[in-house]
Parts: structure tokens; C-alpha cells; sequence
């Protein structure tokens, strides 16, 4: 990986600083993804995509449009419905030495795929003791904001950042989705790779009742169209600020920005980007530096991420907090129909913890 | 990565399958084969399913090419009964069509039709007891309306609406019908085989006398859930009725995706040693029998039967589905085994008992039952306009007794939308 492009090369993302590199072009994230997949197939014939409706359709949300085309039935398929299968069948070519890509059509599909992922994908280099590895990506839609209704809209990611041997990253842009993907793919352990479908489109700001937004007036929807890396475990600070730090990723990046531009309030936004393995160090640094912390997810709370972020910040900023840290998140139901946008971690609730954990500033 | 010291050996290839026709192709079906009508044999129920494995093979047909009833799985059934399985079907159409067009006015987010597939189950639920229990896949509505239930209850859902039961926490078309012996849906797949096979196992259990009858589509057998209800059922030969609906298609997925290339769904039955029966799913008859003989075995502890009702999808996954793209425009109307609605009004005419007018003058009348069903409806409001369910209701539901976390959080919520202006109200 010596001579990649590494996301250090572009911290600002903008088009100037990638056109020494190669060519960029407007993107929004399936698109982005699409392209990441193009790449790597291109790169290492090892790589292949599998999934229901990813072959001949190009996958329900088109992010595999064209590949089966051009790369041939035997590298990119359509699979049986059976989630279990998918990534059963995906460890298996991973342990003949191949590195698939398999999609879950939603996030809400996974939990069939369960044992699998739990007991084997992330278990298997520990019980060989490295004999055998999973490095496989597994891709798939997730969140809500879609009026998807509790089958198409959960965020299951801290089922995942609770088991050892997975990797967990969530790109908030077409930039980084592309090069997250990518080095996702190269990755050599199984690394969840979660969607945020509300963006597939455009930014949002919460706001659901405002016209929609696309991503082509967004510095992030200018990609390279060539291959580029963002390493996991790094975060990305969207925004510096002094006043506090806000920890987010997916979709809520977006929504945090819309708030924290509105409410006028000098917050370091951080994009987390990866979960696990996560990037301490930055947060570390953030928190040290504005001495108040707020954690922002879509998922629900209970044993959410955001717990493990407010346990890590304060085992390691104790000294540092002027504030108690407030978590914003989904509510501990399940994701309901009608009443979506009561439920959505919406601009009010986050004011409302921006007001609470401001008020003695 | 091919072994070099292995050269001199045959290369391995890997097979995907390939559907016939994609767009823009000509479509013929020659390559389905249809037996002709009566001529699959019909066993006593208590015959031990080793010993009628073909029926797993061919398809049990009764309306023949000249609309006539024939052949030993004939159910017999008197005209009235006729007229109220074709005026079920008819009517499961036209609400499709009006529920379809209102998701496509902006009503309601989602919809998913049964067109073409009416017979599979308005049938099903005509030969069985209304205290059976179904657990349908979310293309079943056609159970509840051959069941007589309210069309505005059912619109309710769909709207999300004041009137909505599930107090607006499911997407549209995931009913639940206890009353109407009807499972809730679930929108993950499959879900509901081994829970039907649990429900019947319970019934047997305690000497009851009721049996139960699932449906999935034939991409769904795919699931792991599928074989372990297939297993659970041989075992304990629960009274159930398992019904695989192949349409042919799984979204954009052929069913040679769920191993149609290689033998019939019905045939999954034969390695697990149930009954499994292979049928003409647009034709009413086949299906009204073939559930009447699974019923019966059901009911005389004779144990389960996998039926695969051989059918097609006649329009798009769902509303957020365009066919176009993968398939063949001209599949629909090249279907061999025809519309079902059609070939059941032709055999009652053959019969003497209907005529297109009498045919034409249901179709408007059930035409202005359901618009007047609609407006019903929507007089407790549509989707996306305006707080149709009080906002507590969200956390309703969750567990029996709220704990403290979720009454917390409630409080949180009432104190936002206050501080919001209730901008979800505002439309
Ligand atoms: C566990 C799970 N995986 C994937 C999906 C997405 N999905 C919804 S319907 C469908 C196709 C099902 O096809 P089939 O079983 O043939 O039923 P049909 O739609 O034809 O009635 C898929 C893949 C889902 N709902 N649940
Ligand atoms: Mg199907």
C-alpha cells in the first residue's frame, strides 16, 4: 500500500488536491460505491460480489449496476435468499482465498446471517490461529428516514461492535464511501460495512419536511474515479470548533452540521467513520480540548455504541469533562411507520441536549 | 490460484443460473411443461406420502382446456360456492388496483399486489375452516378478504391511519387479524414457516382440533427457516398445511435461484417424508382441492403437506418495483396456465351458472364497494398528513408494562414535540 493514496493525502477532500492524483467526478454514494466495487474488481480478480438481486438487476438500491456485465456471472451473482447462506458461502470462498463482497439487501436482513458472522466469520483466524482468515466485506443498507417502517429502517451496528474479530465502519459521504469500501475490501479480517440509505441521494438535515438535497453541491460528492484509500480507524473532524465535541457518524453527521449551524455554537464535529477498530485518539484529543462531549447515533439506546463512547471518554477524559455526557439517540422501541419522525433523532432532541450540556458554559 | 501441479486435470466451472427471457427478448413457454387436466391420480388421505412421490413432480390440474371440471382431484363444488370463490378473487383484484393507485397518488408509502396469484390464496381459505390458523406471507391478502374481512380495516393499515389497529407501527400491508385467524405479517422472510409448524404442534398437544396453513413464495424457501420447519413438522407430523407460492420470480431473481433448475419445490418435501402435492395455482379448483386433501390428512393426524401452487407474478415485486428491468414484458400474457379469475368464469359460463354480463356488472359493482371502502377509509386520514395516532402510542407495545427507561424516554418525547411546534403536525 506504499504508494496509495491515503486519506492523509486528501484531508480536505477538495477537487484540487486529488486532480494531481487522477481524475474526479461528481458522485452521489451508491454511485461512489459502485465505483469503489468497479475498482477493485478491476484491481484483483479475487474480488467478488454476491447478493439478492446484485447480478443481473444491479441490486435494489443499484450500487452494483453493470458490474455483472462487465465483469461476468462467475464474479458477480444473484443469490438464493437465504442470509445464513450468503455469508456461510462467503467464508468459504474467503477460505479458499477469494475476497468477497456480499450484500444483505437491508440491515433489518442480517440477523439470519448471525451465526455466521458471530460464530465464524469473526472467530476464524482466533481458532486457527490464523490459518485460516475471513477477509470478507460485508455491504448493506441501513437507518431509517425512508418511512421503511421496522423491516427497512434498524441500525444494528452495535449488535456488531459488541463482537470481537469484526470490523465496523459507516461512511457519511460519497468520498469516504468509496475509500472506506475500498480499503474495507483490502482489508484481511471481515469488516461490517453499514449504509446510511437515508444519504444515498443527498445530505440531510433532519429537517424531513424540507425539500431533499443532493449531493452534487457537496465538497464530499467529488470523487476520484480512480483507486484511493481512507483507512478504517481513523475518524475525520467535519468541523473544528472549541466550545464542545460532538460525536457522530451516518446520517447523523449531517444532521449534527444543520444543528450545530443553526443553534450558532462553536462544536467539533467528528465523524467516527469506523467504529471498530475505533480512532481514541482523536476523540481523545477533541474532548481534552472542549472539556464537554455529545454522542449522536440513529440506533437505539440501550447498549447502543454511544454507551461505549460515554464509557470511553469518561474512563479517559474524566479530568477534562466540565459537563456530563449527553447521548442522543433513537428511542428503545422499534422503529415505527407513522410516527418516524418522532422516533428520528431529530434538530430538536439534539438542541435540546446542545442547550442542556451548554448551560453552564 | 489453480493448482499448477494439477494441470493435466479437468477444469472445475462454476454454474449460475440464467433465466430465458430477459427485456427486450420473445417469450415462449414451451419449456413448462403442463400435464393435461385430471391426470394426476388423487390418493386416499391416509396413503403414506413414500407412496405418491410423482405428485411432487407433475401438477394436479382440474379445469381443463374447455373450462370443464374433470378428473379425480374435481372438489365438486356447488355454483354458489363458485360465485363466491370468483367473487373473492375479483374483488382481492379490484382492491389491489385501487390500493395500488393510491401508494402512486402519494396516500400511503408502499403496496404490494397479488395479481395473477388470487386463486393461491382465496382458494386455500374457501377449503379451509374459518378457525384455522393462517400465517401468511405478505402477498395473503387474499385470505382475509375470502374471509369477508373489512376492507376499511384493512385500507386503515395501509394508511396508517386514526382507524389503524397496529396503531401505524407496521408498514402497509403487514396486517394482523387474530379475529380473522390471521397471523400478523412479518417483513422479514420465512419467519412465519416455523411458527406455523409450533402453532399446529400446540393444537395437537392439547387435542385440539384446529390445524394451521402457511405461505411463502417460492424464493423464500431458500431461508434456513423453511428446513427447520420442514423438519419440525415430519417430526412431530404436526397438522399443517405448507404452502410454497412460486410465481416464478423473487424480485428480480428467477426462481432457478431457489433451485428450480434442478427439481420442482414441491419435491422439497420428499426428502423430509411429507406429502408433497405439486398444483395448477390459477386454477381454482386444483387449489381448493389440494388444500381440502392437506386439510383432511391434517385433521385425521395423518401429519403435514408442502404444497407448491405453480403460479405466476403478473405485475411488480411490489411499489417500489419495475419488472421492466430484468424480465421480458411479454411474460405476463405468455403465462401457459392463464389468469385465474378468467379460467374460473369461463368454466362457471361452460357451466351455465355466469355470463360476461352478469361478470362485467360484479366487476363495477365490487369496483364501487371498494371506492366506497377508500373514502371510508379515508375519512380517518392518509399517510403523511397530519398525527394520525396520538404520539404516546409509540411507545405502546414494547414490552406489557412500560419500564422506566421507556417512560423517560416518552416524557422526553412529549417535552420535544412541545418545544417543536409539532412540526409533524403541520401539514
Ligand atoms: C430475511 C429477508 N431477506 C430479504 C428480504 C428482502 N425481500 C423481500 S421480498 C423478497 C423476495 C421474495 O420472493 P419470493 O419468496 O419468491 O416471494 P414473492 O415476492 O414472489 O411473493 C426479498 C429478497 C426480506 N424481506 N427478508
Ligand atoms: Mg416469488
Amino acid at each position: 500500500m506504499s504508494e496509495a493514496m491515503t486519506d492523509n493525502d486528501v484531508q480536505n477532500d477538495t477537487a484540487a488536491d486529488i486532480a494531481a492524483d487522477g481524475d474526479t467526478t461528481r458522485m452521489n454514494m451508491i454511485q461512489a460505491i459502485n465505483s469503489a466495487l468497479d475498482v477493485m474488481m478491476a484491481r484483483d480478480p479475487d474480488v467478488i460480489v454476491m447478493g439478492e438481486d446484485v447480478g443481473y438487476f444491479g441490486g435494489v438500491f443499484r450500487a452494483t449496476a453493470g458490474l455483472q456485465a462487465k465483469f461476468g456471472k462467475t464474479r458477480v451473482f444473484d443469490t438464493p435468499i437465504t442470509e445464513c447462506g450468503i455469508i456461510g458461502v462467503a467464508v468459504g470462498m474467503g477460505a479458499y482465498g477469494l475476497r468477497p463482497v456480499p450484500e444483505i439487501q437491508f440491515a433489518d436482513y442480517i440477523y439470519p446471517a448471525l451465526d455466521q458472522l458471530v460464530s465464524e466469520a469473526a472467530r476464524l483466524r482466533y481458532r486457527s490461529a490464523g490459518e485460516f482468515t475471513s477477509p470478507i466485506t460485508v455491504r448493506s443498507p441501513f437507518g431509517g428516514g425512508i418511512f421503511g417502517g421496522q423491516t427497512h429502517s434498524q441500525s444494528p451496528e452495535g449488535i456488531f461492535t459488541h463482537v470481537s474479530g469484526v470490523k465496523t465502519v459507516i461512511p457519511s459521504t460519497p468520498y469516504d464511501a468509496k475509500g472506506l469500501l475500498i480499503a474495507a475490501i483490502e482489508d484481511n479480517d471481515p469488516v461490517i460495512f453499514f449504509e446510511p440509505k437515508r444519504i444515498y441521494n443527498g445530505p440531510f438535515d433532519g429537517y424531513w419536511d424540507r425539500p431533499s438535497q443532493n449531493w452534487s453541491k457537496h465538497p464530499a460528492g467529488e470523487v476520484p474515479t480512480g483507486y484511493y484509500r481512507v483507512d478504517l480507524g481513523k475518524a475525520k473532524v467535519v468541523r473544528p470548533g472549541e466550545a464542545l465535541t460532538i460525536l457522530a457518524y451516518g446520517t447523523m453527521v449531517h444532521v449534527c452540521t444543520a444543528v450545530v449551524a443553526e443553534a450558532g455554537v462553536d462544536a467539533e464535529i467528528i465523524d467516527l467513520r469506523t467504529l471498530v477498530p475505533l480512532d481514541i485518539e482523536t476523540i481523545e484529543a477533541s474532548v481534552r480540548k472542549t472539556g464537554r462531549c455529545m454522542i449522536v447515533h440513529e440506533a437505539t439506546r440501550t447498549s447502543g455504541f454511544g454507551a461505549e463512547l460515554s464509557a470511553l471518554v469518561q474512563e479517559r477524559c474524566f479530568y477534562h469533562l466540565e459537563a456530563p455526557i449527553e447521548r442522543v439517540t433513537g428511542f428503545d422501541t422499534p422503529y415505527p411507520h407513522s410516527l418516524e419522525w418522532a422516533y428520528f433523532p431529530g434538530p430538536v432532541r439534539i438542541g435540546e441536549a446542545l442547550k442542556k450540556i451548554m448551560k453552564d458554559a | 490460484m489453480a493448482d499448477p501441479t494439477r494441470a493435466n486435470l479437468p477444469r472445475l466451472s462454476l454454474h449460475v443460473p440464467e433465466p430465458k427471457f430477459r427485456p427486450g427478448d420473445a417469450v415462449d413457454f414451451v419449456g413448462v411443461e403442463v400435464p393435461p387436466a385430471g391426470s394426476a391420480p388423487r390418493p386416499d388421505t391416509a396413503a403414506s406420502p413414500r407412496d405418491f412421490t410423482e405428485l411432487a413432480y407433475t401438477m394436479v390440474r382440474v379445469l381443463d382446456e374447455d373450462n370443464r371440471a374433470v378428473g379425480p382431484w374435481d372438489p365438486r363444488l356447488s355454483a354458489d360456492t363458485l360465485r363466491r370463490i370468483l367473487r373473492h378473487m375479483a374483488l382481492l383484484r379490484a382492491f389491489d388496483e385501487r390500493m395500488f393507485r393510491a401508494q402512486r397518488q402519494g396516500k400511503t408509502s408502499f403496496y404490494m399486489k397479488a395479481t395473477g396469484e388470487e386463486a393461491v390464496s382465496v382458494a386455500a381459505a374457501h377449503a379451509l375452516d374459518y378457525e384455522d390458523m393462517c400465517f401468511p406471507s405478505y402477498r395473503q391478502q387474499g385470505l382475509l378478504i375470502a374471509r369477508d374481512w373489512s376492507l376499511v380495516d384493512m385500507m386503515n393499515q395501509i394508511y396508517s391511519n386514526k382507524g389503524d389497529r397496529l396503531q401505524g407501527k407496521q408498514l402497509p400491508i403487514m396486517y394482523s387479524a387474530k379475529e380473522a385467524g390471521f397471523f400478523s405479517i412479518s417483513g422479514n422472510l420465512t419467519t412465519q414457516y416455523p411458527q406455523a409448524v409450533g402453532w399446529a404442534m400446540a393444537s395437537a398437544a392439547k387435542g385440539d382440533t384446529r390445524i394451521s396453513a402457511v405461505w411463502c413464495g417460492e424464493g423464500s424457501t431458500a431461508e434456513g427457516d423453511f428446513h427447520s420447519a420442514l423438519t419440525f413438522a415430519t417430526v412431530y407430523r404436526a397438522p399443517v398445511i405448507m404452502n410454497i407460492v412460486n410465481n416464478q420470480w423473487a424480485i428480480s431473481s428467477f426462481s432457478g435461484f431457489a433451485g428450480a433448475e434442478a427439481t420442482t419445490f414441491a419435491a422439497r418435501a420428499v426428502g423430509y417424508g411429507i406429502a408433497g402435492l405439486r398444483v395448477d395455482g390459477n386454477d381454482a379448483l386444483a387449489v381448493y382441492a389440494a388444500t381440502q386433501w392437506a386439510a383432511e390428512r391434517a385433521r385425521t393426524n395423518q401429519g403435514p403437506t408442502l404444497i407448491e401452487h405453480f403460479t405466476y407474478r403478473a405485475e411488480g415485486h411490489s411499489t417500489s418495483d419495475d419488472p421492466t428491468q430484468y424480465r421480458s414484458a411479454g411474460e405476463p400474457t405468455a403465462w401457459p396456465l392463464g389468469d385465474p379469475i378468467r379460467r374460473l368464469k369461463d368454466h362457471l359460463i361452460a357451466l351455465g351458472e355466469w355470463d360476461e354480463e352478469r361478470h362485467a356488472a360484479q366487476d363495477r359493482e365490487l369496483a364501487e364497494q371498494v371506492k366506497a371502502a377508500q373514502k371510508e377509509a379515508e375519512k380517518n386520514g392518509i399517510l403523511g398528513h397530519g398525527l394520525h395516532q396520538p404520539l404516546d402510542t409509540l411507545f405502546d407495545g414494547v414490552f406489557e408494562e412500560m419500564p422506566w427507561h421507556l417512560r423517560e424516554q416518552q416524557a422526553q418525547m412529549m417535552a420535544e414535540e412541545a418545544a417543536s411546534g409539532r412540526p409533524w403536525d403541520r401539514k
